[in-house]
This record gives structure tokens, sequence and C-alpha cells, in this order.
């Protein structure tokens, strides 16, 4: 359940876990003994309400009325559903734009920190770090405070230099504002894991490249950048994952932007309002239901794609 | 969804050597004369991750007045650092310092406990063949998938009917499971046992659990303080768990408690405290930023061990 | 081993989704009996025998009274709970409610909030217990409120009749004069504007308890509630007097671009940028808190009139206690309210700067002559205590205002941000109540 936290993170998993054959075990149910713990615990905290959810999402409760069982109506309700479906296109925008930018800049740091050019690297390498150890909380607080156009530091230098900053909580621009706190929480957070990858190429790979005369840019393209693709393709996987979730920044952000901010401005904020201001939780449960499928099925095509073209 | 993680392997293609642990010591020295250009284009990111919590440290030393006539990056005449902090331990009866408390415990429990299942789950994931072991990872990561909100409701329904909610067990046990650390445990514990040294073990007649605790502990501890950190953060960061499971504000973690203290300015009767919300949040984030820093070399190295594979 | 943990997963999964079904299908309707009488006599011998009492609030000043009855009655145990502010409090509420567990033994519900759970019978009628007979003692907006049908679902705790606070420092700037009517208050606003491009009327951001309350004092009757019929309409003459002044505001920019509740906001209720609110008579202590720089600059009007010499008011705000259907302590859970709502804890509640709902406070000459310093030592109270009397008697929120209110933004909101207008917007948030009042399986006209 620790996805209800962050999101937009990816997690640290430069590669797959290697499925062969292990040396010295046999096939047998010894191994339980170590991961049944986890097993029983995550089937109470994930499994028993997931499959709740799915109960749930059969029936319709009315204050007026009571339950009813109604079959799939409601997925053919939130099929329908153009708030649900508004929600959608507002985070797949964020998802095409902000995801690019967020990864882009941390597999250039990433870049430049292992290229061994910099002055002070492993200064770089914290301090660009350190944003992810603010909790999103803090971190919308804080860039609320930030945003505001008279009290913020948006207001103090439109005053200071008679600039006219735009609002960041205006319609145009929140979308954008919500990306900049997000890619400022994860930047470091995605830098440190291509970092780690690229800092496990085989210095034999170099040697060969240098003996060949290439040059920086020569050995990014046709070493580095392919050798870290494992880890490329899961960032963007759980960047997709997280942006489909996004809930965190808009529902405390809501309060500076409540005309732009509305109930249904993503999915997952969807979810929420229906559960928890319209009492609607059977409809809730499938709108929510229906996200993660359509999560699951892009972070699918993503991960086919990004593979084949690695081919 | 195990196939990701089959088919993300690198297309180097060589069979597994022994296990590396010892720390990559590669960058070509000679060929990397150090540039002023990518220092400076390098730091524009830099001062772009590090300006928001300057403002957060200068804004930490304003009184609500002066957070209202100041420029935001720079200081107010009057230096109420000391005050802020005095008064948010204190405001309200000092119920900061229990949110503190709590938090602490969460993370201690909450984030001890996801790190130990995590542990022994990615050791028998490595380890171990047994039946159902694609299954269980294809349905965890399966899991991440669905939104956090789908579950909220129906957890704390189940949740209050065993008599758990608003109590600290209903933030703790949710937080007991970190795929992403089972998943780097299991990557970990590939590479940093011998299946050689089990195999001794085994044969000298000492039992799984001893083999566990004796041979593969300590060779996973890199591995360990990694994901140690990352629960931490996790817990430490809890929000939307702890928003809809607690109620009464004594159980409440740093960031519940935080943001009542916003939203108090927006109630009838209510007191507006922004440079304690400022102050807060500083005090909430010193004690991790601490934790990176100091543990630095333990978690990169882990992280870094973790990505050695084939 | 393996085999029997496995068994052991299935099982468990299986008998959470059955037991919670149970719950989920068990809902919170159930009627109950015809109940008895409780008398006084009953509610001492309850504060005489003790227990304990569980209350979710968030209203400040009920510490000091928790604390003041708790030596009065050494028995009696007040747990005081913040469970979350307003609509924070209702989702936990309701999530208890649900769970059929956790559930407090007396909650603090606004008057807007009421209706919901009376009309589900989530909260117990307290006219068994007393609350009958203290008809008299609340002012009309308040006392309509808690009353539904036959039943009396809560004590009034304290209420909001509305004014204008204005800053008397920016007015006499300009020599602008305090408006009476809303015509005079858009010209103000143009004035003020014009005087200082940086300064304007007032904030509103779209706020579903100002905009309701606005419509209350035009004389608007948009919510139509009988039992589970409801009528929904926001074009009668009030609602187009309202979206006709408020429009003007709107299209010349006379509202301030900040959002209310901001640290913005309040930056601007203490630069002078911000010049009035139309509020409730409980924004003094927020002032007093958040504003401390501007004491002095501020004082309280009657609110404008819609028609020149009238004197109609509305509430803002304000709210009750009440009890839980699932209490589990509810004579000893009712002395409490009693005392805190009607007898000496009202009083307490004043010296510690809440608005009561009680007339024979209201009408006090000690309550009346308060000086407020924050106001420069205007008897603010005066004004307040008028407009408490001026309440049209006649107002009705949805039996779902709750989830209402939640969306008023996304719908109303966007005359705010965009070309909209405000009765479209208005109608736009009529649609969406109908369609949600339809889907919980109330009678809605169209």
């Amino acid at each position: 359940m620790t996805t209800m936290q962050p999101p937009a993170a990816a997690r640290p998993r430069p590669t797959g876990p290697p499925v062969r054959p292990i040396r010295g075990t046999r096939r047998s149910w010894t191994g339980w003994g170590f991961i049944g713990p986890f097993v029983l615990v995550f089937a109470l905290v994930f499994l028993a309400p997931l499959a709740y959810s799915g109960y749930l999402s059969l029936f319709r409760t009315q204050l007026i009325g009571g339950t009813t069982f109604v079959g799939l109506d409601n997925y053919q309700q939130a099929l329908q559903d153009g708030r649900f479906w508004e929600g959608v296109a507002r985070v797949g925008l964020f998802l095409a734009v902000q995801v690019p930018i967020m990864l882009g800049l941390a597999l250039l740091v990433a870049l430049a920190l292992d290229s061994g050019r910099l002055y002070g690297k492993d200064f770089f390498r914290i301090a660009v770090f350190l944003p992810y150890a603010v909790p999103a909380v803090v971190a919308t607080l804080m860039w609320g405070f930030m945003y505001g156009t008279r009290f913020g530091l948006v207001g103090d230098i439109n005053d200071a230099f008679g600039a006219k900053l735009p609002d960041p909580l205006s319609p145009d621009l929140l979308l954008a504002s919500i990306g900049n706190i997000v890619t400022w929480e994860f930047i470091g957070y995605n830098m440190l894991i291509f970092y780690s990858a690229l800092r496990v190429i085989p210095h034999s790979l170099y040697e060969a490249a240098e003996i060949d005369g290439a040059g920086q840019w020569r050995v990014i393209s046709a070493i580095k950048l392919p050798a870290i693709r494992g880890a490329l393709v899961i960032a963007t996987i759980f960047s997709i994952i997280g942006s489909f979730q996004l809930f965190n920044e808009p529902s405390i952000l809501q309060k500076l932007a409540p005309n732009v901010i509305t109930t249904d401005y993503t999915p997952n904020y969807y979810t929420y309002s229906l559960s928890f201001s319209g009492q609607q939780h059977n409809y809730s449960a499938t709108v929510a239901i229906v996200m993660g499928l359509l999560t699951m099925i892009v972070a699918y095509v993503v991960q086919l794609r990004g593979m084949r073209k690695g081919a | 969804m195990s196939s990701t993680a089959t088919t993300v392997a690198r297309p180097t293609g060589k069979p597994p050597a022994t296990p590396r642990l010892r720390p990559p010591r590669r960058n070509a020295p000679r060929r990397s004369p150090r540039s002023i250009l990518l220092t400076a284009l390098t730091g524009v990111v830099l001062l772009y991750s590090l300006l928001p919590l300057l403002w957060l440290l200068i804004s930490a030393t304003k009184s609500q007045q002066g957070l209202a006539r100041s420029f935001g990056l720079w200081f107010d005449g009057d230096f109420a650092l000391w005050d802020n902090i005095v008064e948010t331990f204190t405001y309200n009866d000092g119920v900061f310092g229990r949110w503190l408390l709590n938090t602490a415990l969460y993370v201690v429990v909450g984030a001890g406990g996801a790190t130990f299942l995590a542990v022994l789950g990615g050791y028998a994931l490595a380890k171990f063949d047994f039946p159902g072991k694609r299954a269980v990872f294809a349905v965890v990561i399966g899991a991440v998938a669905v939104p956090g909100t789908a579950l909220a409701v129906p957890t704390f329904l189940m949740f209050s009917k065993m008599g758990l909610t608003d109590t600290p067990w209903a933030v703790i046990i949710p937080s007991l499971i970190s795929p992403f650390g089972l998943y780097l445990m299991w990557v970990f514990a590939t590479e940093a046992i011998p299946g050689e040294l089990m195999e001794a073990a085994r044969i000298d007649g000492a039992s799984e659990v001893r083999t566990f605790f004796q041979v593969a502990l300590p060779l996973l501890a890199p591995g360990t303080v990694t994901v140690l950190l990352f629960t931490t953060v996790a817990t430490w960061n809890n929000y939307f768990l702890p928003l809809i499971m607690l109620k009464n504000p004594d159980w409440y973690p740093l960031t519940l408690g935080l943001d009542s203290w916003n939203k108090q300015a927006a109630t009838a009767g209510g007191e507006a405290v922004f440079n304690l919300v400022i102050t807060g949040s500083l005090l909430t984030i010193a004690p991790l930023i601490a934790a990176f820093l100091l543990l630095q070399k333990y978690w990169q190295s882990g992280l870094a061990a973790g990505s050695v594979k084939e | 081993m393996p085999k029997y943990t496995r068994r052991l997963l299935r099982g468990t999964g299986v008998v959470c989704v059955l037991a919670l079904g149970a719950t989920a299908c068990g809902g919170s309707g159930d009627d109950n009996a015809p109940q008895k009488k409780v008398s006084s006599a009953d509610l001492q011998a309850a504060l005489k025998k003790g227990g304990t009492v569980t209350v979710w609030a968030w209203e400040p000043t009920l510490k000091q009274v928790v604390a003041d009855f708790e030596q009065k009655y050494p028995k009696v145990d007040i747990k005081l709970v913040n469970a979350g502010t307003n609509k924070d409090q209702y989702k936990a509420l309701q999530n208890a409610i649900s769970a059929e567990k956790g559930v407090p033994d007396v909650a603090q519900i606004e008057y807007y909030a009421l209706s919901q759970y009376a009309l589900t019978k989530s909260v117990t009628d307290l006219a068994p217990y007393g609350a009958d007979r203290l008809a008299g003692s609340y002012s009309t907006g308040p006392w309509n409120a808690v009353k539904s049908g036959d039943g009396i679902y809560g004590l009034p705790m304290d209420s909001g009749p509305m004014a204008l606070f204005y800053n008397k420092k920016v007015f006499d700037k300009y020599k602008i004069p305090v408006p009476t009517t809303w015509d005079e208050y858009v010209d103000a606003a143009r004035k003020l504007h014009k005087a200082d491009p940086k300064t304007y009327i007032t904030s509103d951001d779209g706020d579903a308890g100002l905009a309701t309350s606005l419509l209350w004092q035009a004389g608007s009757h948009p919510y139509k509630v009988d039992g589970t019929k409801v009528g929904i309409d926001f074009t009668d003459a009030g609602a187009k007097k309202y979206t006709g002044t408020w429009q003007q505001l709107i299209d010349e920019n006379l509202l301030a671009p900040v959002t209310a509740w901001s640290d913005d906001w309040y930056k601007g209720l203490g630069d002078g940028t911000i010049a009035t609110l139309p509020a409730g008579a409980w924004l003094p202590a927020n002032l007093a808190s958040g504003v401390k720089g501007a004491a002095g600059d501020w004082r309280v009007a009657p609110l404008p009139q819609w028609s020149k010499g009238a004197d109609a008011s509305a509430e803002n705000g304000g709210s009750s206690l009440a009890l839980p259907e699932l209490s589990t302590n509810k004579e000893l859970a009712y002395a409490f309210v009693a005392y805190a709502n009607s007898g000496a804890g009202v009083q307490t509640r004043i010296k510690n700067g809440a608005f009561p709902a009680t007339t024979k406070d209201l009408e006090s000459k000690a309550f009346q002559n308060t000086g407020f310093p924050y106001f420069g030592g205007q008897k603010a109270n005066k004004v307040f205590a008028e407009s408490a009397k001026n309440v049209p008697a006649d107002w009705q929120y949805l039996p779902y205002q709750v989830y209402a209110n939640s969306i008023f933004n996304d719908t109303v909101g966007k005359a705010y941000i965009s070309g909209t207008k405000l009765s479209q917007g208005l109608d736009a948030w009529r649609d969406a109540s109908v369609k949600y009042g339809s889907e919980q399986g109330f009678t809605v006209e169209k």
C-alpha cells in the first residue's frame, strides 16, 4: 500500500530479476515459509479490499431505498461517464508532457554525473536527490505558498522586479504547476536510478569504444543508453502509474484553486469525491477498477514497445 | 507482470559470472577533464532542487506578520526561527511533539516491519523454487496499478470491523507491504547469496531458519539498508491512508497534523498559523534529510549493488 | 504447512468479504420504534451514575465547557475529539456510520448538513429528551435548521447572522460611504477599484455558503423539500436579483483575485486591498487571530439590502450538536449537549468568543454592550443581534446539501474563471444536484 503515497514515482528497478534455475535448490514448499508473512499481510491489505471493491461494484446503494444488485450497470455508466473520461484525458496530457520532461532531466543529470566531468559531483548527486525526502504534503504546501501572487514568491518577484509573472494557479497553468511540483519531487529519485544503472556498465565496453575512437556523444548513444534501457522502461512504467494515480498534489492545491481543480480533476480524485462526498461507494469502486485496468493496459503497451525498440 | 521483470534484462546477454558486489570501479578518469560549462548547466537543475528548500528554511525564520511583509528569498528584520520552533512544539498543548513520536512509531514498526517482510520474501523468491512463485510476483505487481483510493473505503470498512480504525495499527499494517522492497530484495538476494554457500550450510545440517539468519542476512545488509530507507520515506510521507483511518489527532502522523494546521486557517473561529505550518514542515523533513545524508554510503551502495545484474 | 497457509489465506479473504457485504447492505436507515420520553429526572440520574461521552467537534470554545462540565459532574468523562473540520468530519462520521463502529456519542453538525442525517435517521430525535420545550429559546434561523417535521435533531450551538465587515480606513481614505444596498455596493466597488487598481471591494471565488446565504437574504427559495420530494430552482425573482448584481462584480473584475482563506487572502484583509466581507457573526475571531495587523481598521455594518429600506438578513454558517443514532450513551450525551448549548455552557462559550443562538443571550444588555477592541470599541453584537432577528424563517436546504456544496465549484465556479454566466452556472449546479438526487432515490421535480 506504499503506492498510496508518492505518485509519479519510479521505483528504482534498473533491471528485472533473473528468472533462471536456481542453483542448490529444489522445488519445494520451503519458500512459502519465508514469503508467507508477506503474502499474508498482502492478502489482508490488498487482495481482500480489492475483492471487496469488485463485490461493491455490482451493487448500488441509495440514500432513499437501500442497496440493490445491479450487475454490470455501474461499469456501463463508467464507460459513458464524461466526467471520468475528462479526468483520464487530463492525466493523459499530464503524462505526455510531465513524464518526458522529468525523466529527460533526470537522465541528463545522471549522464552528467556519470561523465566524471562535473565539479563537486557528490554534492550534486545528494542535493538533487534531497527533494525526494520531502513528503508530498509538505512539498505541495510549500509550492502552494510560493505560487501565491501576493503573499508568495511569485508575488514577491512581481513586486520586486516589476515583472508580470502569470498566476500559476490560473486555469491555463494549473496542470503545469502540478507537473512542476511532481517533477521537483521525483527528478532526483529517477536520476539516482539511472545513475545506479550507468555505474554498473562493464568497463570493457568503454575500452572497446575508446579503441574505436568514439566521442562522448557516441559513447552515450551507442553504449550508455542501450545499456540502461531496462531502467528507462521501468522508470517510465512507474511514472505512468504515478501519473494515472495523481491525487495528493491536486487534493491539497484544491483549496487554493477551488474552481480550477474540480472534484473530478483526476480519475483518482474523482473516485475519492464519489466515495467521500457523495457516499457513492459502489460507483467509486467501479471507476477505480476501470482506471486500474486502464493503467495496466497502458503500462503493458509501453513495456512491449520499449522492449521491441531495444531488440 | 513478472514478464516485465524478465524481459527487461539488458541485451548484453552474458551468462552470469560470480556475484559481484564490490563497488563499481570505472569512470575512466583520464578521459574526463572537468567542464565548467557542464557543471553550470547541471547547476540549473541543482538550483531548481534546492531553491524551494532554501525558501522553506528562510521562511521558517519569519513570524506570521514577517511572512506577509518580506521578500520570500530573504530574511525579515525580525528573526523568529527560535520562537517559531518553540511555538511549534508548544502550540495546542505540544501536540506537534506527539505527532513526531507517532511518526517515529509508524516508521519503526511500519517501515521496519515492511523491510523485514521484504527481505524474507525477496530471499524466498531468489533462493527457493516453490509452487505459485510466479503467481505471487505477478499479483503483487498487478496490484500496484490499482488506484489507492479504490482500496481506501473497503480497507476502512474492513479495518473498522476489526476494530482497528483510529488506532496506530490502521496506519502500520498497510505500510507493512512494500512491493518495491520485495522486488529490490529479490534482485539483490539473487546476486548477493551464492548458492554454494547455502548448500554448504545445509550440508552442515543448519536449519533453514538458521541458514537465513546466519548466512543470508549478513550478506543482504546493504540491500536491507536501502529498502529500509525507502520504506522509511514512504511511511514518513504517508498521508492518504491516515487521513481516512484516523480521527483522533492524538494518533496523527506529522503530515496529517501539518495539513490540519493549514486547514485550520479556513474555519470559522480558527486561527491562522502559517508560520507554524512552515516551521513544522521544516522540522518534518529535517530528520529524513539528515538520515539520507548520514547514511549516504550505505543506501547508495545497496542501490548500486541492486542494479548489478546481467 | 504451506498448503495450510494457502487455505487459510483463501479462507480469510472470503470471510472478510462476507462480513463486509453484510455491513454494506445493512445501511443506516433502520426505523426506530417510537421513543419514550426521557424525563429530566432520568437525565439527572444518568449524570449521577456517570460514564464516558465521546464528542466530535472542532469548535474551539467547547474545550472550556468540557472542563467545567467534568468538574461539575465528576463521574462523567467527556472525550472531546477534533475529528476534522466540517466536510472532513462529515466524511469521517459517514464512514463510521456505514461501518457501524467508532460512532461518537455527540457530533458537531452544521445547519446546512443536518437534514441529511435527520432524513436517514442517523441522528436521534431529541424531542423526547425535552428538546421540544426549548423552541422559544433559540432564534428562528438556527431553530428551523434543527427541526424537521416534528423531530428536533440537534441543539443549536451557535449562529451566523450576517453583517457587512468593512475596512473603515479604506472607505475613509477614498471618502466612499459604506453601502446600504447591493446596488450601492457595486458602485462602491467600482469607485474603490478605480481609485486604486489593487483594491477590491471583496473577495469571492465561489463559495456555496455565501451564495446560498445571499439567495436566502434576497428572498429566493431555491430548494423545496418535503420528505423525499425535492424541487430545485434558481430562477425565481430573488435569485435573479442575486445573479444580476453579482454578475456585475464578476464581469467588471471587481472581486479580488485571491482564494478565500489562503495566506494571500489574510494578507489582503490586512493591507486594505480587500475592503469588505459579507459574512456571519463568527468572523471576528478569525480577523482577530489572522489579521492582527489591521486591528482598529475594521468595523461592522448591517448587510446591504436588495431593496432600499428593507432589513432582511440571512444566516451564514453555524452548527448544532447532534446525537448520532448509534450513540451508546444517549441520556448522558443529551445532558452534555443541553449543558453546552442551552445551559451554563453558553455563557462560557460567549466569553471565549462564540456567537450564541439563544435569544436570551442575544438580547441581554451585557452581551449587546460588549465593546470589540478589534473594531475600535464598536458594540458589534448589536448589529449581529439585530441581524439575527431579521432572518427569513422559511429557508430550506437540500437533504443532501453537503454533496451539493461539494460540487458548487465544479459548476458555479466556472462563472468565476471563464465566460460562463452566473445564472448558467447555477443551472448547471441545479442539473448536477437533480441528477444526484434522482440517483439517490429522491423524487426530484425538474
